[in-house]
């Protein structure tokens, strides 16, 4: 089960999903991720220090995001990557199209 | 198991390995209800670590499969949830000898389509999707989209150590 967990301060939103992110719940990740988009934030920070496990529809729902934040002028930022899911980024050459860091804090200052 | 049809479509530009034949000594049958791919990716994982390969292409491996069962559900039976879909492993292995390897099929009843027009779109066209085939050619050493001989379709991978 996908829990989704999101926080607003000071124009910034932080989601934070915790579980496994696959085809059966990243559209559940996704209604999220359009949500905090909705209010055109200054950056959104997706911390998936929580995910041990994420296939290509988790990704596609990020690079969505990432579109979409693009046109808005909201910063998008990528943080907790775990090694499996740092790995599929690699996989598909994305990790050097997403801004990634360690930790929210370092998204926060990204 | 059949050997590589004509129809078959090689995915990866590396020498075939012997493929192991006959029997899976591993086969599950699944509905295409993406609540299960966690199930089997945890069943590829296992059966992987106990042909030799360490956690990371435990792990690797298991995405692979879950790409191929993602595609079978989407592309294959269009998100239907009562198409069958089978996955069967066999270790790659002399007789007597640690194995060196493993085979995984995944088959389907789904709709056929000509396995030449499977492919991976181009990485530099950041879209969402279209992603499952180049995972599956990136992890796996080789692989082949073939038309079952009735219905469906078969996906063979077959992952080998690189270090022995």
């Amino acid at each position: 089960m996908l829990e989704v967990h999101t926080q607003s301060n000071a124009g910034s939103i932080v989601v934070t999903p915790s579980g496994d992110v696959d085809l059966s719940c990243s559209r559940e990740l996704q209604t999220h991720i359009k949500k905090a988009l909705e209010g055109k934030p200054k950056s959104l920070v997706v911390n998936l220090e929580k995910v041990p496990y994420m296939d290509s529809s988790g990704v596609a729902t990020l690079v969505e995001a990432m579109q979409i934040a693009r046109k808005q002028s909201t910063k998008l930022v990528l943080c907790g990557l775990q090694d499996k899911v740092r790995s599929i980024f690699e996989i598909a050459r994305l990790d050097r199209v997403f801004t990634i860091t360690t930790d929210v804090r370092a998204a926060s200052a990204s | 198991m059949s050997s590589p049809a004509q129809n078959a479509t090689d995915q990866t530009a590396q020498a075939p390995i012997n493929e192991p034949t006959g029997p899976a000594p591993v086969r599950v049958e699944l509905l295409s209800q993406p609540r299960f791919l966690s199930g089997a990716r945890d069943l590829v994982s296992a059966i992987s670590k106990r042909c030799g390969f360490d956690d990371t292409a435990c792990g690797q491996m298991a995405l692979a499969v879950d790409e191929a069962l993602c595609n079978v559900i989407r592309h294959g039976y269009d998100r239907r949830g009562d198409g069958k879909i089978w996955v069967s492993m066999w270790p790659i292995e002399e007789p007597g000898k640690n194995p060196t390897g493993v085979k995984i099929v995944i088959e389907d009843e789904a709709k056929q389509v000509d396995p030449q027009k499977i492919k991976s779109r181009d990485l530099e066209d950041v879209r969402p999707g279209g992603l499952g085939v180049h995972i599956i050619q990136q992890i796996m050493n080789h692989s082949y989209f073939e038309k079952r001989e009735k219905i469906g379709m078969r996906l063979v991978m077959l992952k080998t150590h690189t270090n022995r």
